[in-house]
């Protein structure tokens, strides 16, 4: 193909800017989960981080590919480690690298053409295979960063947390609701923990909509659907479902609206597309929450909908100017 | 002056870079040492020449006259000895050659004889004639002859004026706007008068605020006349674009103005028209933007025909510039030939250096980012165009109707991951239109072969009928001399009778050598 036809003019997008401007969104999370684990999340960062730009690297290599350092293996990272406990053990960090660098991304041909959520893949791959460490989130400052530290090196030989780890309200309302004794509101004291976490989220993402670098329908239609689904039977048998606000106030809810449902390489591209599917994953996150075995629902729901994408694309194609009658 | 009532899809906001010249008044750029006008228009077929090489022509007498219905003629710029009618390069992207006539200007400026068109007493037929024997074509790009798109005088009820000029860079429309108003107005009443129209509405970009005020100062009195600001967003010039902004009116593709009561024209084609109905002058010169890395950025008036080359000369280019665009940097053509000659769509010239124009980097793959369908005007899926146009995939590519996309190249200005988009849609578009045209020849060879199975066939079929008739006349009259009307095998013996006698007869006369005038045997 050659360059030299018109437009001979370009604007100042480049693929490199606009990740980077999602890796600027997520420093306030990131920041508020360093201050959660007292500087603990640093080292799984840095170890997903290195792993991913490795594995990167050299499957470019052996595809023949240029190195480009466009901030996308660089954002995969980053989500796994916002996703995964502080307290991942390192294999495990590695693992999920590998997974959602080699498999998710670049056995699918790379940048631009995976089907699925590569952060979502590794992670839903963890939790199927080590669904005890997955269930280890801490609740804020609950441990020195040593301890921590010890506990992701392998160096700690403790079989952690049974204590801690049920501390986090999806694993306590998980609980509760099977062993049907406790009434979903008592986990009200557990849910301003994170709010820090949540604003963070927010935060960063309503700045990447008002930067128009993701599209304002999918947060907006995942969080009304999320609040109105869980709306009408909290309030028919309130002591069965959780509260509509324990939905919308968890931290990954807010992670998945701003940061994963608008990844657009696996998302829907038409307007109506993004609609459908941010209602269809709040669906099914909701769903999951409120009868599934697994205490949170987003990593299968979008990758559920990352399924049905294309499908939906094809169905809500808009009509071109014009032709609109 | 009121804000446009109407919108479109889309859109871009591209640095404008129009500071560089819409200050510079236009100036008439000095006769060059040769011309070498164009005697067709961008991908039209030829005109019928109308004069010799070694004729001297004066200024505005007719060089070519319009070979078909989508022509338009062709005129002397000046006065002056033709040299040569010859190919020359033309100022378009492949560098290709087309018929130019080769003027040697002789200086003098001696007008053929000239008057106004009296358009009051003419017939709509007659003027359109006019129109078209003055070479007036649309000055804003496509050079499609103005006469063709009034249509018959009834259809149409609204006269859009296109002064937005959205393209970065350009200020020759700007600059005649200030500076020519009232005789641009006075073309569009001719324009709105030939159409049937009753209204014009004029559309100009708000960031011209100046020429927008001369157009209000030019319309007012004519209680027919509006005009409008349309927000700056590329491209709010485009025909379709700007239509709609100011009627409302969507135009599909493939489908064109007058059916929906609408045409547009630019307003350095209605500045045209004026002079050729006002004072009888042939359309032989346009205002043209010089600017990019140059020293003395400008508008001149240039004559059509004047080698590119000599124009660009007179802004004086840096020495940094490695290329020159013809058109803005959204639509326009780099130029591989400065020879070629001014054509009478061009606009803009860009001396163009790396500074300005940056090579555009790598590409990388498509994120899907949907920046492009955000950008596109057409209200296509860009990216979707791409894949398809990357596994060739030409069915697709037409339900996804390709062939809507106006080339405006919104979508490659914002495409994050650098993609060459309209290029790869000029190619499918190519090669979409190469397979059908190759379907429709093999399409047509077998039809003809099929007709001519079918015509040998019945030629067969008639020949027998033929044979059997003249068997049954040759019977008859065997009968009539007396032969018993018997049953079929009297008959044909008979018939085998006569043939016998027939064939003796040839023998004998080939033996005998036949008299030289007579005609050949019958079979």
């Amino acid at each position: 193909m050659s360059t030299t036809h018109s437009p001979y003019a370009h604007g100042p997008a480049s693929v490199r800017a606009t990740m980077f401007r999602v890796l600027a969104a997520l420093v306030p999370a990131l920041a508020v989960l360093v201050w959660y684990s007292q500087g603990a999340i640093l080292l799984p960062l840095v170890l997903s981080s290195a792993a991913c730009l490795a594995l990167e690297a050299v499957c470019l290599k052996l595809r023949a590919r240029p190195w480009r350092n466009d901030g996308s293996a660089l954002l995969t990272a980053w989500l796994l480690t916002l996703c995964l406990p502080v307290v991942t053990p390192w294999w495990l960090v590695l693992t999920t690298a590998l997974i959602a660098i080699v498999f998710a991304k670049h056995l699918y041909g790379g940048l631009g053409q995976n089907p699925f959520n590569p952060a979502m893949a590794a992670f839903c791959v963890a939790i199927v295979a080590a669904p005890g460490i997955m269930a280890q989130h801490l609740p804020p400052h609950a441990m020195s960063t040593l301890e921590q530290i010890r506990i992701i090196l392998g160096l700690d030989a403790r079989e952690v947390l049974d204590g801690i780890a049920s501390a986090t309200p999806l694993n306590a309302l998980s609980n509760a609701l099977h062993h049907d004794d406790t009434h979903a509101a008592d986990f009200a004291d557990t849910l301003a923990t994170p709010l820090a976490l949540i604003c963070a989220y927010a935060l960063g993402g309503l700045w990447l909509v008002r930067a128009r670098i993701i599209d304002w329908r999918t947060p907006l239609v995942f969080l009304a659907t999320l609040f109105l689904l869980a709306t009408l039977p909290w309030w028919i048998a309130p002591a069965r479902y959780p509260s509509p606000l324990f939905h919308l106030l968890h931290p990954s809810t807010m992670l998945a609206a701003f940061f994963i449902l608008t990844d657009p390489v696996t998302g829907c591209t038409t307007a109506r597309g993004k609609c459908l599917l941010a209602a269809c994953a709040a669906l099914i996150v909701w769903l999951i929450r409120s009868h599934g075995a697994y205490p949170d629902g987003i990593a299968f729901s979008v990758l559920l909908m990352n399924f049905c994408a294309p499908f939906i694309d094809l169905h809500t194609q808009p009509k071109a100017f014009g032709h609109e009658r | 002056m009121q804000p446009a009532p109407y919108s479109f899809p889309g859109g871009i906001h591209p640095e404008t870079h129009k500071a560089l010249t819409r200050e510079a008044a236009i100036a008439p750029a000095p006769l060059p040492a040769q011309l070498f006008v164009p005697l067709q228009e961008k991908g039209r077929a030829p005109g019928r020449i109308v004069v010799r090489a070694g004729e001297r022509v004066l200024k505005g007498q007719k060089l070519a006259e319009p070979a078909d219905a989508l022509g338009a003629a062709m005129h002397a710029p000046t006065s002056g000895e033709v040299r040569a009618i010859a190919p020359h390069p033309l100022a378009q992207a492949d560098g290709g050659e087309g018929l130019c006539a080769h003027i040697v200007p002789d200086g003098k400026e001696e007008w053929t004889p000239h008057a106004p068109f009296d358009l009051q007493s003419a017939t709509h037929e007659a003027a359109l004639r006019h129109l078209r024997d003055s070479g007036i074509v649309g000055l804003g790009g496509a050079a499609f002859p103005s006469h063709i798109k009034l249509g018959d005088g009834h259809q149409i009820h609204t006269l859009v004026l296109n002064g937005a000029e959205c393209e970065p860079w350009i200020t020759c429309d700007e600059r005649l706007m200030r500076e020519q108003a009232t005789a641009i107005l006075r073309g569009a009443q001719i324009l709105a008068q030939l159409a049937g129209a009753a209204e014009i509405r004029v559309g100009i970009e708000d960031n011209k605020p100046e020429a927008l005020a001369a157009m209000e100062v030019a319309s007012a009195g004519q209680a027919n006349v509006q005009v409008f600001s349309v927000p700056t967003r590329y491209p709010a010039g485009g025909e379709k674009q700007l239509i709609e902004s100011l009627t409302g009116i969507r135009i599909p593709a493939g489908r064109y103005g007058p059916q929906y009561g609408v045409q547009c024209f630019n307003v350095g084609t209605a500045h045209a028209v004026a002079r050729a109905i006002d004072h009888g002058e042939p359309l032989i010169s346009r205002v043209v933007t010089l600017t990019g890395a140059v020293r003395r950025p400008a508008n001149v008036e240039a004559l059509i025909g004047t080698p590119i080359a000599d124009l660009l000369a007179l802004a004086e280019p840096e020495n940094n510039v490695t290329r020159t665009l013809l058109g803005g940097p959204m639509m326009g053509v780099a130029l591989p030939n400065l020879a070629a000659p001014l054509p009478k769509h061009g606009n803009c010239l860009i001396a163009a250096s790396d500074a300005l124009f940056p090579p555009r980097p790598a590409p990388s793959p498509c994120i899907r980012c949907t920046a492009c369908a955000q950008a596109c005007p057409q209200r296509l899926q860009p990216f979707e165009l791409y894949w398809f146009a990357h596994a060739r995939a030409f069915d697709k590519l037409a339900r996804y109707r390709l062939f809507d996309c106006i080339e405006c190249g919104a979508c490659a200005w914002v495409c994050p991951a650098n993609l060459p988009l309209v290029d790869y849609y000029r190619f499918a578009k190519d090669a979409i239109r190469t397979q059908e045209r190759e379907r429709r020849a093999a399409d047509s060879a077998r039809e003809r072969f099929e007709w001519r199975s079918f015509r040998l066939a019945r030629e067969k079929e008639e020949k027998a009928a033929r044979l059997k008739a003249r068997a049954a006349e040759t019977l008859s009259q065997m009968n009539n001399e007396g032969a018993p009307p018997d049953a079929g095998s009297a008959d044909k013996q008979a018939l085998i009778a006569a043939a016998v006698a027939r064939a003796a007869a040839q023998k004998a006369a080939a033996e005998t050598p036949p008299p030289p005038t007579e005609e050949p045997p019958q079979p």
